[in-house]
């Protein structure tokens, strides 16, 4: 949209533009979540650094002074507040705006709150497996709704809409943050490198990625299969929400099923992973080795052990 | 338009300078004009490399300050009158090159030169970025170690998705480059073969530079290998390299252990 100012010569310019943020939705009691919180960071130094974070207290609901206190606790542990999500609340200036509307990133495309709300219906059934689990199983146990990704959007009135999605609590601990394409912006500017060169879908919810996946990059695919024609690097990392095929050497980590789905399973041509994961339930490098490596294997969950077996 | 080849690896300590200075004398020797630019401000060694440590009064930084004119700081070679050393700035740090002034300068010695090749510092960080920022084609040094190739690896995502070219959705050439590569220690299979290395890289190979006392010497003594000693195993290698970065089409053989009876009775290493 252009607006032409009073000066004749000079007009300025105002543009719609979506950037993708982290959401974190503080739980009650709000001692035990910043615990989590704090034994996350501890696993992750660094995780937040530069990353635009939203608060979405809904869930919480909090009076004003409550909030003072929560974002300067965030402050105190670095992470800066961009903004809150809190509906129909009116906060004062010393605190980060209010946001609203936010939409989920997906790989359909941004879904409203009503869409979200499905979705999360959808998934309480895994999510309910996952509180099962006791805390001494060995599975990475993480503290619940840390991150995910929201998109800002500011229009002409600088009133600022939030697209968000809630992430896979199984998922928090990992670090691999990789945005939809139809939200990339924020990912050039920030986690650029992650971002691949090239990544085609040939079907709605599936990723194929033609290029090998280099030591470093992250490839975040929550809600579908991930298909890789080259090699995993050692030192790069597949997050999919479904399964993941690849079909050259998978040597760095691959982590499936990533949204609580059970069935999802991790395929490769030859297994020099140095983690695979399903659901939250994993095995390293050091545990499979003899069996399992080197060979053409998959990956995939039986009574609640993960299972790694030679294929054909 | 001359291209600009980015030599790097990631991994410090790999030959990424010797690489650069070898590669650039043999293709300078077949009459193409070439530029070699030192964009490890700080750390500078090219200028050592080449002999000209004594002839450096401008360096890169000025010139992307403009307090100096590219031509004043652009040193000819004693040996060869179509190469040219840039060298670069041992008292400032990385910070002082900005992207807008090295887009500027390598713009200009597109339009001089043949090839211009930018000799990376080690790491992944801005000073590395900058070097890969505007090239064409990228040479990436690896030891068959593993640690240095998955560095190379992580290079090369990097020149996927941070030069110029790769934003702009064309092609970056890239060559893998096998250095310090040591016979004898493949064979016992202490290091990673040769195959190993382009599996887990794959991207093809452009030479295999057999580990040599005469490199380090010749570094040493300031002249390129490829000059200095055009005879030498590896020097035949740099040569052969050069070729193949040009475009020629030349089988690249693995260098295997020579050892004859004497040298198995007595012992002795093959060089």
């Amino acid at each position: 949209m252009t607006f032409a100012a009073p000066v004749e010569t000079k007009s300025i310019r105002f543009r719609a533009r979506s950037f993708v943020a982290f959401t974190l939705t503080p739980e009650a009691p709000i001692t035990d979540w910043l615990e989590g919180l704090d034994h996350w960071i501890g696993n992750s130094p660094g995780y937040f650094n530069g990353r635009p974070v939203v608060l979405d207290l809904n869930v919480l609901k909090p009076d004003v002074a409550d909030i003072a206190l929560l974002v300067a606790s965030l402050a105190g542990r670095g992470i800066r507040v961009y903004a809150i999500e809190l509906e129909g609340a009116s906060l004062g200036l010393d605190l980060p705006p209010l946001l609203s509307s936010a939409k989920e990133a997906t790989a359909e495309g941004l879904l409203g709150r009503a869409a979200r709300k499905a979705r999360a219906e959808e998934l309480e059934a895994a999510v309910a497996v996952e509180h099962a689990v006791p805390a001494e199983a060995p599975v990475a146990v993480l503290p619940a709704a840390v991150s995910a990704n929201a998109a800002f959007q500011d229009d002409t009135s600088q009133d600022a809409t939030v697209h968000e999605q809630e992430a896979d609590p199984a998922l928090a601990g990992l670090e691999a943050v990789r945005i939809e394409p139809a939200t990339a912006e924020f990912a050039k500017a920030g986690s650029g490198q992650g971002a691949l060169p090239q990544s085609s879908e040939p079907a709605a919810g599936t990723l194929m990625i033609k290029t090998p996946i280099r030591s470093g990059q992250s490839v975040f695919h929550p809600h579908g299969d991930v298909i890789v024609l080259g090699s995993v690097a050692s030192g790069s990392e597949i997050v999919a929400g479904g399964s993941i095929h690849v079909y050259g050497t998978l040597r760095g980590r691959a982590i499936a099923g990533s949204e609580g789905n059970i069935s999802a399973r991790i395929f490769c041509r030859k297994n020099e992973a140095e983690l695979l994961a399903v659901d939250g339930w994993y095995t390293t490098a050091e545990e499979m080795e003899g069996v399992s490596r080197g060979k053409a294997v998959q990956a995939f969950l039986e009574n609640d052990a993960l299972c790694v077996m030679p294929l054909g | 338009m001359g291209k600009v080849v980015v030599v790097t690896s990631g991994k410090g300590g790999v030959g990424k300078t010797t690489s650069t200075a070898a590669l650039g004398a043999a293709v300078a020797k077949t009459g193409k004009k070439v530029a070699l630019v030192d964009f490890d401000v700080g750390l500078r060694n090219l200028d050592l490399i080449m002999g000209a440590e004594r002839r450096v009064v401008f360096d890169l930084v000025n010139v992307i300050q403009g307090t100096a004119k590219l031509s004043q700081a652009l040193i000819r070679d004693k040996r060869l009158e179509t190469l040219y050393l840039l060298p670069a700035s041992q008292t400032r740090d990385k910070d002082a090159l900005t992207e807008e002034g090295v887009e500027e300068v390598i713009g200009r010695l597109r339009q001089v030169f043949d090839y211009v090749f930018c000799d990376s510092p080690a790491g992944i960080e801005r000073g590395a970025q900058l070097a890969m920022r505007f090239a064409d084609e990228a040479v990436i040094v690896t030891n068959p170690e593993v640690s240095s190739v998955r560095d190379s690896d992580r290079i090369i995502g990097l020149l996927d998705a941070r030069t110029m070219r790769a934003e702009q959705g064309e092609h970056i050439a890239k060559h893998v480059l096998v250095t310090r590569y040591d016979a004898a220690r493949a064979a016992r299979g202490e290091m990673l073969s040769i195959d190993d290395v382009l599996e887990i890289l794959s991207v093809p190979l452009i030479g295999i530079i057999p580990e040599s006392q005469d490199v380090l010497r010749a570094s040493n003594l300031g002249a390129p290998v490829t000059l200095s000693e055009p005879i030498n195993a590896a020097a035949k290698a740099y040569l052969e390299a050069a070729r193949r970065l040009e475009g020629e089409d030349l089988p690249v053989v693995v260098p295997f252990e020579r050892k004859g009876f004497l040298d198995r009775l007595l012992g002795r290493r093959a060089a």
